[in-house]
């Protein structure tokens, strides 16, 4: 048992980025298994999706044809299955939404160790080791298996893309799906966040998060985008308040932005954030934690209380 | 109908901090009431203010030190809670999540709620998987990253599942279940002080393993920590030094070079 099998994410009818990431990922680990790395596409327009997975490295893609759109049941049922058929060492799947309203019913029902949102894999002897963030970031950590067989899940944007064309066997699974085990259906998908102004139009965001504290004090944040004519948005907790509209959300579950300047303000940089302003061509950060995670991806960071600076800064040019 | 909320007292840490072996040194360490479980138990609360459901259960796995996070919670409207520990658990370096699985399992045999409130995931080791897993195990329908539920339980619960680029899934989910909740699904409320007078007089019962019959052995998970260290910054950041009168004039600056003011 050395074979890795990781199970892409798409939604309507798109293969998400991190499907392309998962076949690095679990390449280089069944390079380290020295396994064959087998795909498994679940849902959706499963040939058309398995033609494009074809890419360097991939041994096989294993074809589920069975509904549009991702159902937690029909996906853990059949990664179960699939996990009986071939018998891999290591299932990899995408620490996403989805991914973790599947992955880990995978693991209980196998009696699996779970690792979840890994930034990074490597096999020491027999074992797995794991690396992964906790307390949002500040520190990370290696954990080790004491099991042969895991389910992970990956972090998105933490291993490059997959490219190249490959030869991979491309085989329907044919898959055994109780129906009446399908306990929730899904009746539709909404875009959410229209409104008001479209942040990733914007040349100059001032993003505000939680270090404001209080709405009032949103004031001092909204002078300074306006001496500067720049746009407001936020980290998530601001929206998740009521003090800023859906519309301004920067990051995982809001929008993606890449404006010229990003000026992050209280915000700590966790990595749900990051994935939706790492494109900004400048980052200033400005936050009293040196430490913070936003550092890493700042250009350039003022570490001082935002209550002393943005005030200080608009009155610049005022 | 009875609600089962699960509720973490989750560790904070300073803004400078030591690492001492695999942990954070005590030291820099705070405590607070898991942010994604606040809003867990405001759904909850608001379920049973809206006469949807009886009771409102917590339970949290921890020593003795996070009753007051329990009270928390009791204050903010649950009934009862329940608070999971003993020797064996004291020992365990990282509760995994097949570890916490089978304690809240063993619990949920116990309550037999009708619906069980997670949060999406804890604010220090942020597995996101426990909710999930344990409505496998004890055999629940369940739903992921919800941010809205509608009210009419009957035998389904209408959620919303928050996915990735402003995207929201609608669903329909049979009970009972395990919903993991995410924050902006509700405003949680304060405790009020009538709430946390209230709560000195909730019961807040504690359980070993062994009154929970679950086996010592399976609270020893198959994931072990090894290293704990501060990561490696690649960024080559340029760190303004001064006062905010100084710094906010180098940020001004490199804003009139980028063209963004004149
Ligand atoms: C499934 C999922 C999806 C998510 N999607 C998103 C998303 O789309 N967007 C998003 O932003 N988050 C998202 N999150 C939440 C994310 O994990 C973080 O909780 C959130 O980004 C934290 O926001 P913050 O940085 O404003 O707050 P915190 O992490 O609390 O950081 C506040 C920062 O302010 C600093 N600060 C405090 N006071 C001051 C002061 N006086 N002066 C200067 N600095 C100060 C602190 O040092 C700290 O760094 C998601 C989470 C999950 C689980």
């Amino acid at each position: 048992m050395s074979d890795i099998l990781a199970i892409v994410d798409h939604r309507r009818g798109e293969l998400r980025e991190v499907s392309y990431e998962l076949v690095t990922a679990g390449r280089e680990l069944a390079d380290e298994t020295g396994g064959d790395l087998h795909l498994a596409v679940i849902s959706g327009t499963v040939e058309a999706f398995a033609e494009k997975l074809d890419r360097e490295g991939v041994d096989a893609v294993h074809t589920v044809d069975h509904g549009e759109e991702f159902n937690h049941d029909v996906y853990a049922q059949t990664v179960t299955q699939l996990y009986d058929e071939l018998a891999p060492e290591y299932v990899l799947a995408a620490n996403s939404v989805n991914g973790l309203d599947y992955a880990p019913a995978v693991a209980a029902e196998l009696d699996l160790p779970i690792v979840t949102d890994v930034v990074d894999l490597a096999v020491d002897g027999e074992s797995l080791v794991a690396t992964r963030e906790m307390y949002g970031g500040k520190v990370e950590t290696t954990t080790e298996l004491d099991a042969n067989s895991a389910i992970v899940t990956i972090r998105e944007g933490e291993w490059p893309a997959a490219e190249g064309t490959g030869d991979a066997a491309i085989e329907a699974f044919d898959a055994e799906i109780d129906e009446d085990a399908i306990g929730s259906t899904v009746t539709g998908f909404e875009e959410v966040a229209a409104g008001d102004v479209d942040i990733t139009e914007a040349d100059v965001l001032v993003s505000i998060g939680r270090g404001i504290e209080e709405e009032e004090n949103l004031d001092i944040v909204r002078d300074l985008a306006d001496a500067l004519g720049a746009t407001l948005s936020s980290s998530r907790p601001i929206v998740d308040a009521g003090w800023l509209p859906a519309s301004r959300q920067v990051g995982q579950s809001g929008k993606v932005v890449t404006p010229d300047v990003y000026i992050a303000i209280g915000i700590s940089g966790a990595v749900q954030h990051v994935a939706g302003m790492k494109g900004s061509d400048t980052i200033v950060a400005i936050n009293t934690d040196p430490n913070a995670p936003i550092m890493d991806i700042a250009d350039y960071a003022i570490v001082d209380d935002l209550f002393d600076v943005v005030p200080a800064l608009a009155e610049e040019f005022q | 109908m009875k609600v089962l909320v699960t509720v973490k007292e989750v560790a904070t840490v300073e803004d400078e901090f030591e690492i001492d072996g695999t942990a954070i040194d005590e030291r820099y360490l705070g405590a607070d009431l898991n942010e994604w479980d606040d809003y867990a138990i405001e759904e909850a609360v608001q379920l049973s203010e809206d006469g949807v459901v009886d009771e409102v259960v917590t339970v949290t796995i921890g020593p003795e030190d996070c009753e007051q996070t329990i009270r928390q919670a009791l204050a903010k409207g649950a009934d009862r809670a329940i608070r999971v520990w003993d020797d064996t658990l004291e020992g365990v370096d990282l509760l995994d999540v097949d570890a916490k699985t089978a304690i809240l399992e063993a619990v949920v045999e116990e309550e037999a709620p009708d619906l069980v409130l997670s949060g999406v995931q804890s604010g220090d080791d942020s597995w996101g998987a426990t909710g999930v897993s344990l409505a496998e195990s004890i055999d629940f329908q369940w739903a992921a990253v919800v941010n809205d539920l509608d009210h009419d339980l009957g035998d389904v619960a209408s959620v919303r599942r928050e996915l990735e680029g402003g995207v929201e899934e609608l669903t329909d989910v049979e009970l009972p279940a395990v919903l993991t909740i995410q924050t902006g699904i509700n405003e949680p409320r304060y405790a009020s002080l009538r709430g946390i007078r209230m709560a000195q007089r909730k019961e807040l019962a504690t359980k070993t393993l062994a009154d929970l019959g679950v086996d010592e052995s399976a609270v020893e998970g198959a994931v072990r920590l090894t290293d704990m260290y501060e990561p490696e910054s690649e960024t080559d950041v340029t760190v303004w030094e001064g006062g905010a009168e100084e710094t906010a004039g180098e940020l001004a600056e490199l804003l009139r070079d980028k063209g963004v003011v004149a």
